[in-house]
This record gives structure tokens, C-alpha cells and sequence, in this order.
């Protein structure tokens, strides 16, 4: 049931992307700048860049002010607005994406320092149409309210996952001894302490995390 | 964000030769400069990017320290086996620092050359002589809750937020750098960050056109290591004040015993005399509250940070106990 729910919102995105995607296919033709992010110095003007990006699979070569964060790379010339733009500097975790299967907040980095790196972001986890474990137990749990967050938190909680595989430690860490320390909920906690959710959905989001992690539902 | 140019570094002395430039910043994780130059605090119109420099390794040294890579990652450094086993205190202050995402980033050198989290730095509408030399000091009278009550002046009372460096700090680290012409220099970490004096702009003693490759470790000296951090949060924020402690224990009380303070200064903070008090000393609250008091001579709050010194002197007797208990 929540499934289905799930699979007619996606459409219902997907629909919005396709359609955004569109829209910008067709104003292809128009100056550049339309584009553009932020005020355009006036008194400089930046030699631009070329970076091939290899986003979710997928080879995408731009030519970008060097100014431009990975961040608004994927959101406003790759229309992937699946990662979210919310304090721009580091602080809120919703612009995280996967670096090489490493999460870091695509907001303060730039689009031309990764150069032929695989960046995976939120849009890169499902497997066709059958969710990433992490996005079918948020769906489950109920692990948002409004939502702005969820992308970050997913590829976050991701990252996590992979570095408590790996017996990477935390500061609530027992012991530094430990080679793959619990993954208790005081540890979900510390570990996400870089995503910060305003509707407070964090006791449905570390049961989320905790049942993907293969701890009790 | 100021326009700027954007190149890669191809060898270590490439890149010090590069950020002699005029303008010129070098750039490896980038997570506190690009939030800098977000705000127009940092205004480089060239960047230089180091992170692909073969500077990413933590590797034995032949004295029975470790040599880590200036592009190390923080998280990978806080993950080492060698650095959890033998040098604990560094591993769990690096993972008392920001959030796991910003540790991915974050590299050993950048962690070091990091600026204070001063609102007033960070405000370019505000007076400040760290940023713009001369133009007046908004924190001396302002909110400076998170300031500094030792190694301050009149002209800058920023702290250094740096936790990484407070546990470099106890294990007398050294800095490695290297120059345009190839030369190496090697700068103690007790040297490296300097006082604001009358130049606060001057965070440390890295020389223009000087990179930093390295930091090494000395061997682990004996005893119990503990860092322990007091924060506003649970977690992901910056030390009110914070101890990184390595205490040797001997069958009446404490052999030896080494203190580092973060939150507390404008560099992480160590009192030789206050180390010396507890050298053959009894662990008991006598003996820190003297320690304390050594270790708070000349503090001085502003105002909003009078009560980081009694602070100081609690978490400081925490940690003691929490040594002489194992």
C-alpha cells in the first residue's frame, strides 16, 4: 500500500522533471545568463572551466564559471533538483550527495574540482522503479514532513551505512578498539548530526535508518 | 562570490610557487574557505587546487610516529588504525569536529590553516582587525560567547575552532612545509599558530609562498588519552571549551600529564607550569583545583564569556577523574 503510494509520487515527479527538463531544452536558444546564479561580476569575467561530471552513471560535460558549486552544477545546469539547496553553506546537509560513494555537502565544493569523479545524488539511488532500501524505509516510517531535507538525509544515511560497514568510528564510540562498532541509536544520531530536519522527523528518521541498517523495524 | 581562476597543482612546490601569487589561495577541501568566499570574508581571484597532489597518506615513520598526508581526509585520519590505537586522543577530537560530511571533505592542512567562526569575521558589515587590519574590533564589546579569555588583545579576541589541532597540540606534532624553491621547514605545532598581538590578521607562522605537505607524530607518549569537548549541542558544533589530556598513572597517583585547551584562545592552549603541578602529584581535587588555576593564569573574560574560565576548571577536574579512574 505504501508502496503504491510511494510509486504514483514519483511518477507525479518525475512528470515535474520531465517537464522542467523540457522547458529548459527549449529555452536552449536563449543567452546563457538566463541561467546564470547569483550577480555576475562585472569587473572580472571568470575564464570559464570545462568538467566532465560523471553524474549517477552518466558522463555530463559542462563548460561552467569556476565559481559554481557542485551543488548548483546538478540543480541548475543538469536540472537534477532532487538535491536541495537550504543553508548553502554546510551547515543543514540537504545538498548531500555521494562522492565516490562518500557523502559531502555538494554546497561547498566546486563543480570543477571533480572532474571525472562519480558523484551519485538522490536521483541515482532507485534501481528502475523499485526504491533504494534507505527510500522505501523513510517511505515506511514516515521519516519527513515536509520533505526538504529527505534527499540529504537519504544520501547521507547511505554514506553512513557504508562507513559503518567499513567500522569507521564516532564520537559516542565506546571503544576506538572496536573494529565495526553497534549501530545503536544514539550512534544514528551522532553519525546524522549533519542533517538537520526543522520538522523535527528525527525519532522516524533513525527508525528508518535503523531498520535499513537490518535492526529491528 | 568574487570572480577567480581556477587551476590545478601538479606537484607540492608547483603550488607554493603559485600561492605566492598576488590573490592567490590554495584550495583542498575547501568546506571553511569557499564558505568564506561565499560571504566575500575570503575574495582570492585565483584558486589553485591541491587535491590531487600525492598528499594523502598516513604512512610509519622510522621513530615509531606516524606521517600524515597534508590532503588527508579528516574522517579517514579519525578512522586509521594507527592513529585509534596508538593516538586516540587525535582520533576522537577530529571526530568531535563538525559533521561526518564536512569530515569527508576536510583535510589535515586545511583543518590547520581553518579561520575563527567569530560572528564578526564572518560579518563584513562589522569592524573586525582580523579581517580588515585597523578598522576596530566589534567582539570586544559585542556578543562574545564563544571568545577567547587567554592569549586575546585589544585588537582580536577570536578563538581558534579548531579540535584536530588541540590534540596536535598534546602530542607535540610538527608541521611539514615545503617552498617555491623546494626547501622543507619544519614548524613544532606550539609555533605554528601564533597570538593576535597587533597583527591579528597573522593567524599562523606559514610563510607566503610556504604549503604545508605533512604533519608528523611523534611515538605516543604513556598513558591514558582523553578528549573531552563542552559544546551548546549534542554535536556538530564548536567547542566552548574543550581538554585533550594524556595522564600517566603511577600506584600513589599521577606520573606524568600533559594538557592541551581548545575554545579557550586563539591557539590551542597548553600551560607547561600547570603540567608540572601534576607531575608526582596525588589525584585529588586539591591537585586540580591548583592545576586549574595554573592553567587559568591571566584569563580574562569579555562579558558573554566570563563563564568559560569556571568552565574550564570543571570539565579540566572531569577529565582528571575520569584519568585517574582507569
Amino acid at each position: 500500500m505504501d508502496e503504491n503510494r510511494h510509486t504514483r509520487f514519483l511518477f507525479t515527479r518525475r512528470a515535474v522533471l520531465e517537464t522542467a527538463t523540457a522547458t529548459a531544452a527549449l529555452c536552449a536558444g536563449l543567452p546563457q545568463v538566463a541561467l546564470a546564479v547569483g550577480p555576475v561580476d562585472a569587473e572580472t569575467s571568470p575564464v570559464p572551466v570545462t568538467v566532465e561530471l560523471q553524474i549517477n552513471g552518466h558522463p555530463h560535460v559542462l563548460r561552467l564559471d569556476p565559481r559554481t558549486t557542485l551543488l548548483d552544477a546538478l540543480r541548475e545546469h543538469l536540472a537534477l533538483t532532487g538535491t536541495k539547496k537550504g543553508c548553502d553553506h554546510g551547515q543543514c546537509g540537504a545538498c548531500t550527495v555521494l562522492l565516490d560513494g562518500r557523502r559531502i555537502n555538494s554546497c561547498l565544493t566546486l563543480a570543477a574540482m571533480h572532474d571525472g569523479q562519480p558523484i551519485t545524488t538522490i536521483e541515482g539511488l532507485a534501481d528502475g522503479e523499485t526504491l533504494h532500501p534507505l527510500q522505501a524505509a523513510f517511505v515506511a516510517h514516515d521519516g519527513f514532513q515536509c520533505g526538504y531535507c529527505t534527499a540529504g538525509q537519504i544520501c547521507s544515511a547511505v554514506g553512513m551505512l557504508n562507513e559503518s560497514r567499513m567500522g569507521m568510528p564516532s564520537y559516542v564510540t565506546e571503544s576506538l578498539a572496536l573494529a565495526r562498532p553497534e549501530l545503536t541509536d544514539a550512534e544514528i544520531r551522532e553519525r546524522m548530526s549533519g542533517n538537520i530536519c526543522r520538522c523535527a522527523a528525527y525519532p522516524n528518521i533513525v527508525a528508518a535508518i535503523r531498520q535499513a541498517a537490518g535492526g529491528p523495524a | 562570490m568574487k570572480a577567480f581562476t581556477y587551476d590545478r597543482a601538479d606537484s607540492a612546490v608547483h603550488a607554493a610557487a603559485a600561492s605566492a601569487r598576488p590573490g592567490a589561495k590554495l584550495i583542498a577541501g575547501g568546506t571553511n574557505l569557499l564558505d568564506l568566499m561565499k560571504l566575500q570574508v575570503e575574495t582570492p581571484t585565483e584558486l589553485i587546487d591541491i587535491n590531487r597532489l600525492p598528499l594523502d597518506k598516513i604512512e610509519d615513520t622510522a621513530d615509531g610516529g606516524l606521517r600524515i598526508g597534508a590532503t588527508v581526509r579528516n574522517s579517514d585520519l579519525a578512522a586509521d588504525h594507527r592513529v585509534r590505537e596508538r593516538y586516540g586522543v587525535l582520533s576522537r577530537a577530529l571526530l568531535a569536529g563538525a559533521s561526518a560530511q564536512l569530515r569527508n571533505r576536510a583535510t589535515t592542512g586545511g583543518n590547520l590553516l581553518q579561520r575563527t567562526r567569530c560572528s564578526y569575521f564572518y560579518d563584513v558589515t562589522k569592524p573586525c582587525n582580523k579581517r580588515n587590519p585597523g578598522s576596530g574590533c566589534a567582539a570586544l564589546g559585542g556578543f562574545n560567547r564563544m571568545h577567547a579569555v587567554l592569549g586575546a588583545s585589544d585588537q582580536c579576541i577570536a578563538a581558534n575552532p579548531s579540535d584536530m589541532a588541540v590534540a596536535l597540540r598534546v602530542l607535540d606534532a610538527d608541521v611539514e612545509t615545503v617552498n617555491a624553491e623546494g626547501e622543507v621547514r619544519v614548524i613544532p605545532i606550539a609555533e605554528f599558530h601564533r597570538l593576535p598581538g597587533r597583527t591579528p590578521e597573522v593567524d599562523t607562522t606559514l610563510k607566503a609562498g610556504e604549503i604545508i605537505t605533512a604533519v608528523t607524530l611523534p611515538p605516543p607518549p604513556p598513558g591514558v588519552q582523553i578528549y573531552r569537548k563542552v559544546r551548546d549541542r549534542a554535536s556538530y558544533a564548536f567547542a566552548l571549551v574543550s581538554v585533550a589530556a594524556i595522564v600517566e598513572l603511577s600506584a600513589g597517583g599521577i606520573r606524568s600529564a600533559r594538557l592541551a585547551f581548545g575554545g579557550l584562545a586563539p591557539k590551542p592552549w597548553r600551560v607547561p607550569q600547570a603540567e608540572e603541578r601534576l607531575a608526582g602529584a596525588s589525584a585529588d581535587a586539591k591537585t586540580f583545583d591548583a592545576v586549574a588555576t595554573a592553567v587559568l593564569d591571566g584569563a580574562h573574560g569579555y562579558g558573554s564569556n566570563d563563564f568559560k574560565i569556571p568552565l574550564t576548571r570543571r570539565t579540566l577536574r572531569a577529565v582528571l577523574m575520569q584519568a585517574a579512574r582507569t
